[in-house]
């Protein structure tokens, strides 16, 4: 455990420099050199948090899904927790990124909610499905099972994010705006840029904030194996049930 | 694959014995086809919206069977005699599967006639191959992530809770495909031919969870 307390704190400051000087930059361009859409106006700079928030929170579950089979081959319950950690974050930025898209889709079609956007619903069927698991965690007592079932279900839900997408995207009309297509897409360089520097800036904060919670577990892991060690097994009470690994 | 054929040959006969399973499969969809007439105000459906209603009552129909396919394995001891044998464990997979599979048949064989006699606005025989094809593919999503699902949910204390509302996303995709495959082939005029489109999604859904299921469901069982 001490290694892990190590690796998860080794370049946590520069990490959290580097991602609050990439999306203070980020704002600076987004308000003031990112051109204001014709079309949109300036309820469009929303774009440059939603679609971030969205690529970056599916990557995240298929990071949690990649993590799980680490669990699976080693047994090493620190890859359960990065799992954890990932699947969490990752709900976390989802919903941002769905709320955002809400109010985007409000300003730019008419309506909260749009169903002939496959985008938007297949992301809905993703959250929905992740947000049960941590209830599922939750309803297994055992820790060394619940890790196990946690990464199974891991697994099989981030092979289940594309193949959602798949038949999400051809049961209905495009509605949404391709902006980033094979071909590089159609977006002026400055609204490129922009974007990018947010991406970055985004997947930045979703690193740290990831490395931030693993250290914050596995610190508390310590402290009750050390608490333990110098006051013996009374001084700690038991765990609570929890969903969290521990 | 003698070994899945002994657990699927117990499982049949537990069902033959009790008439626990199929039975309450069936009797839940006929009553959700009244429900669905009443809350719907229709006499009769057709096209899409029949095959809605059809997807969504087998879906659901589906759930009782996969909240119940383990708990005879984890209350009686199943479980721990499997584990306990010198046995291949994806044996308990392929059986389970299989049982499944054969529960979601038996109660189409009842439910899609009786939905034709309730509610469907065109007659059934000339479109039946087209309905089997997608419904036999649509069994086999069911079965297999039902059965992965039910898995997982056996060992959890509120099974009868996560068993649902992890399947029911899972399933959503494999739901689309067999919905919209069902809706041309049910529609007033409709062609008999099941659209392509959708059954090739069904496949490419059912060849990934099943080989996702093979890879991880050994990890199910350890103890």
């Amino acid at each position: 455990m001490q290694r892990s307390l190590t690796a998860h704190a080794r370049h946590l400051r520069e990490l959290s420099v580097a991602t609050i000087v990439t999306l203070t930059v980020a704002l600076v361009l987004v308000f003031f050199y990112a051109p204001l859409d014709a079309n949109q106006g300036f309820v469009q700079k929303i774009f440059y948090l939603h679609v971030p928030l969205a690529i970056i929170s599916l990557c995240g579950y298929v990071l949690g899904g990649v993590l799980a089979i680490g669990y699976l081959r080693t047994g090493d319950r620190i890859w359960d927790m990065r799992s954890y950690c990932a699947i969490h974050m990752s709900l976390i930025f989802s919903v941002a990124g769905l709320v955002a898209g809400s109010i985007w889709a409000k300003a730019s079609w008419g309506h909260w909610w749009v169903w002939q956007e496959p985008t938007l619903v297949s992301y809905l069927i993703v959250i929905l499905l992740f947000a049960t698991y941590q209830p599922m965690r939750f309803s297994i007592e055992d820790p060394e099972r619940q890790a196990r079932y946690a990464s199974v279900f891991a697994v099989v839900a981030g092979a289940f994010v594309p193949l959602n997408f798949i038949a999400v995207r051809l049961s209905a009309q495009y509605v949404h705006p391709r902006v980033l297509t094979l071909e590089g897409g159609n977006l002026p360089g400055s609204m490129r840029l922009t974007f990018l520097v947010s991406f970055v800036g985004l997947s930045l904060l979703f690193a740290t904030l990831m490395k931030f919670e693993m250290l914050a577990k596995s610190s508390r892991i310590e402290t009750r194996r050390l608490r333990r060690m110098l006051l013996g097994d009374d001084a700690v009470g038991p765990l609570r049930r929890s969903a969290a690994p521990s | 694959m003698r070994t899945a054929l002994a657990v699927l040959r117990k499982d049949l006969l537990l069902e033959l014995r009790t008439f626990e399973t199929v039975p309450a499969m069936v009797l839940f969809s006929l009553t959700t086809f009244v429900i669905f007439h009443f809350a719907l105000d229709r006499p009769s459906l057709h096209g899409q919206l029949a095959a809605g209603v059809l997807t969504a009552t087998l879906l659901f129909a589906a759930m009782l069977a996969v909240n119940r396919l383990f708990v005879a394995e984890r209350e009686q001891g199943g479980f721990d005699a499997f584990l306990l044998a010198p046995v291949d464990r994806n044996a308990m997979l392929l059986a389970k599967v299989a049982g499944l599979f054969l529960f979601l048949s038996a109660l189409e064989v009842v439910a899609v006639p009786a939905f034709a006699l309730f509610l469907l606005a065109r007659s059934l025989p000339p479109v039946l191959p087209a309905l089997i094809a997608i419904l036999a593919l649509a069994n086999v999503a069911f079965a297999v992530v039902g059965t992965l699902v039910s898995a997982i949910a056996v060992q959890g204390r509120a099974r009868d809770l996560i068993g649902p509302i992890i399947g029911l996303p899972l399933l959503v995709p494999a739901l689309i495909a067999t919905a919209r495959g069902i809706g041309p082939v049910l529609a007033a005029g409709g062609t008999p031919a099941p659209p392509g489109k959708w059954l090739a999604v069904l496949a490419l859904y059912d060849v990934v969870n099943v080989l996702v299921a093979y890879a991880v469901f050994d990890f199910l069982l350890e103890d």
